[in-house]
């Protein structure tokens, strides 16, 4: 925690920052974009109109990303989050998170035809095991049953929107 | 007295069975949630939204309130009994409260962040019944250019709070704001960041948002990093309290609560500048120093208190105004808007009793927190053991639930999806969660006093600085922003102590130096966007 340790300027530490820098400028030029498509509509009832705001966001963000930058360059850090369950000694486990996408996409694009209750254990069970699950079959029973759980009590019970799909009329 | 027979009126609608069924419900869902590991207060209320969905108003507040609470309180027996809390407000409650367990007084511990927890929400509601009808009435006098001035106020606060980088913050506040923006313009119709996808035009719902960037980021976040060896939990047996451990809590509980309430009412970032300041007083003030560091009980005490009472703080501006000034907050307003119930200034005159009934269900809910907890602590420690792989995946399988079910459309996960890479994103470069969140609630409500400010005066910009309100708000502000300089000018004005410069401005300043060193680790380790001490004066 010492300064020392924290300060080495001239050299740019986490050079995936740099990145963010690029993705808020991006931001920036995309909101000025879409705003110069907006046609001007200011009147007497609304002097600023709709471009206003968004010109000024976008410029605003393009600002930010060279302050940032600017940060980074001097050796700025942002501190990755800490948590419970967190180990922040190990890398970024991109083949778990990528499993994750995976399944959660899968959901996604299945929910409306197979229904929550198949989709859903599905997500579960995927998850769980792109977590590191290996009781392949605890963990759809699990999944099954808070699918069919969330479904009745949702659903059923409280009316809230999701689908039975394939299963409507059964369940 | 009106306040006082309104207060009695909820009362009277909340004493029903099924109505205290659902407060309990409530604080059993929300304490069983928050007690699991990695999941905070704002993401505990996030997952749980869709259950209010389906329920009348009153009655989903009800459920809230519960919710709200018992959140809370599994947070902090998450930090006592696991150390390495959840979230930024628990930080200072696992300092002590962590060694405390570890010494073996993981009972006490736990019986005096309950019943401090207690007193401290307990009186919290008892000043918002007094305090919150007093707002309202100014309130409701207040025209645009007030409103946008508190909201400028609410922006600065919140993207400068302790321990975080300023750019950092703002960029934040900004991704919030660019999200706020999508959507049909509320004046003209015109549509803006909606890319000619029709499901935008109603632009985003707050509920994904909240969902995306809480529940989904924190666990993409999380199953990045994922321990092979789950932290170890300290068993735990009945709570209770010596009569010694009375006679050190007590003052604590009152203090943390005088600290937290102020912290929470006005707009400045919620719980960690009042926790701080609770554990600082509390160890200047303990006639036992000596174990600050290693389990003191008053150190576990005061901060707690100061967390509630400052969540209950949180509910004056949430309920006079209509401003979040905390992630739970803006959550709850989320779900208040849902039911297509404009929150601002004038709820109160228009919806009295789902108001008056929240608030007594805040009583009923913080009660039976009481009456419950202490008996069921070993059963909620041992939700700690849940297998890891189960716990994110159950995350994953609610976010998506919630999020289809907010309108019952696919797109919403392929959006959530993308808010969530966004959180893990903003986890991975320590941009803070907060001014994001607050961005996408208030952006659209500035936008729209900014122009009714903009059309009241003709297109005249002084039109902005209508009162003498508004300059205090906008001197705010600038205060605020221009701080690190101002520091520094002082710091120079007193004769140069360069060793100390710039942690943020915000900070306590503890004079003594030796012991402060937990503290100062807690505070800038926790990733709230915490930045090495060469760079903040960037912004």
């Amino acid at each position: 925690m010492s300064d020392a340790t924290t300060r080495s300027p001239q050299r740019v530490r986490d050079r995936a920052q740099l990145g963010l820098c690029a993705a808020l400028a991006g931001l920036g030029v995309l909101i000025l974009v879409d705003a110069s498509r907006i046609g001007q509509a200011t009147s007497s009832n609304d002097p600023l109109g709709p471009r206003a705001v968004p010109l000024f966001l976008g410029v605003a963000l393009l600002l930010v990303s060279g302050l940032y930058l600017l940060d980074v360059l001097r050796g700025g850090r942002g501190e990755e989050e800490e948590g419970e369950d967190v180990d922040l000694d190990s890398r970024a486990d991109w083949r778990t998170l990528g499993l994750l996408a995976f399944f959660f996409l899968l959901n996604a694009v299945t929910i409306d035809r197979l229904g929550w209750v198949i989709s859903g254990s599905i997500l579960f069970w995927g998850s769980a095991f792109a977590l590191g699950n290996r009781h392949h079959i605890r963990g759809l029973v699990i999944g099954v049953a808070l699918a069919l759980v969330t479904f009745y009590g949702f659903a059923i019970g409280l009316g809230v929107n999701l689908p039975a799909g394939i299963l409507q009329g059964i369940l | 007295m009106d306040n006082l027979n309104a207060l009695i009126g909820g009362f009277g609608d909340v004493l029903t069975p099924l109505n205290l069924l659902l407060a309990l419900l409530g604080v059993i869902i929300g304490t069983a949630v928050g007690v699991l590991p990695g999941i905070g207060p704002a993401m505990t209320v996030a997952l749980l939204l869709p259950i209010t969905y389906g329920l009348e108003p009153t009655q989903g507040l009800i459920l809230f309130a519960g919710i709200f609470y018992g959140g809370m309180y599994g947070g902090s027996t998450t930090s006592i009994l696991l150390n390495t809390p959840g979230e930024s407000a628990s930080v200072i409650t696992a300092l002590e409260g962590n060694k405390m367990a570890k010494a073996g007084r993981a009972a006490q511990a736990l019986a005096t962040a309950a019943i401090g927890s207690f007193v401290a929400g307990s009186i919290g509601t008892v000043l918002l019944v007094f305090l919150m009808p007093q707002v309202v009435e100014y309130a409701v006098r207040l025209g645009s250019p007030e409103y946008l001035a508190i909201i400028a106020v609410a922006f600065v606060g919140v993207t400068a709070v302790l321990g975080s980088s300023r750019i950092r913050g703002v960029a934040a506040l900004l991704i919030g704001l660019t999200f706020g923006l999508v959507g049909l313009d509320k004046t003209t119709g015109q549509q803006r960041m909606t890319f000619n996808i029709p499901e935008l035009n109603d632009g985003i719902d707050v509920v994904v948002v909240a969902v995306g960037i809480f529940a989904l980021g924190e666990a993409l976040w999380v199953a990045a990093h994922l321990r092979r060896k789950a932290a170890e939990v300290i068993p735990v047996g009945q709570p209770w309290m010596s009569r010694q451990d009375w006679k050190r809590s007590w003052k604590p509980w009152l203090r943390g609560t005088a600290f937290g309430f102020p912290f929470g009412a006005i707009p400045a970032g919620g719980a960690e500048i009042p926790t701080v300041l609770s554990y600082t007083a509390e160890r200047k003030l303990s006639k036992h120093p000596e174990e600050f560091g290693k389990g003191a009980i008053e150190g576990v005490a005061g901060p707690e208190a100061a967390n509630n009472a400052s969540a209950a703080g949180t509910l004056v501006p949430m309920l006079a105004l209509g401003l979040p000034t905390n992630a739970t907050a803006a959550i709850m307003l989320a779900a208040i808007e849902g039911w297509g119930i404009q929150p601002g200034p004038t709820l109160l005159s228009r919806e009295p009793a789902m108001v008056w009934a929240l608030i007594a269900s805040l009583f009923i809910g913080n009660t039976l927190l009481l009456v419950l907890n202490l008996p069921l602590a070993p059963t909620w420690a041992k939700l700690l053991r849940i297998p890891r792989p189960y716990l994110y995946a159950g995350i994953l399988f609610f976010a998506s639930m919630g999020a289809y079910a907010a309108n019952g459309q696919p797109f919403d996960l392929y959006l959530l999806l993308l808010l969530g890479i966004i959180g893990f994103a903003m986890r991975r470069f320590g941009l803070p969660v907060l001014p994001m969140i607050i961005g996408v609630i208030l952006g659209p409500l500035a936008e729209l006093h900014l122009r009714r400010s903009l059309q009241v005066s003709g297109g005249e910009w002084s039109g902005l600085l209508s009162s003498p309100f508004t300059w205090i708000c906008y001197a705010i502000v600038v205060v605020v922003l221009l701080w690190p300089l101002i520091a520094s000018v002082i710091r120079r004005a007193r004769g140069g102590d360069d060793g100390d410069a710039g942690r943020g401005g915000a900070g306590p300043d503890g004079s003594d130096d030796d012991a402060r060193d937990p503290l100062v680790s807690a505070t800038t380790h926790f990733g709230r966007g915490g930045n090495p001490p060469d760079s903040t004066g960037g912004f």
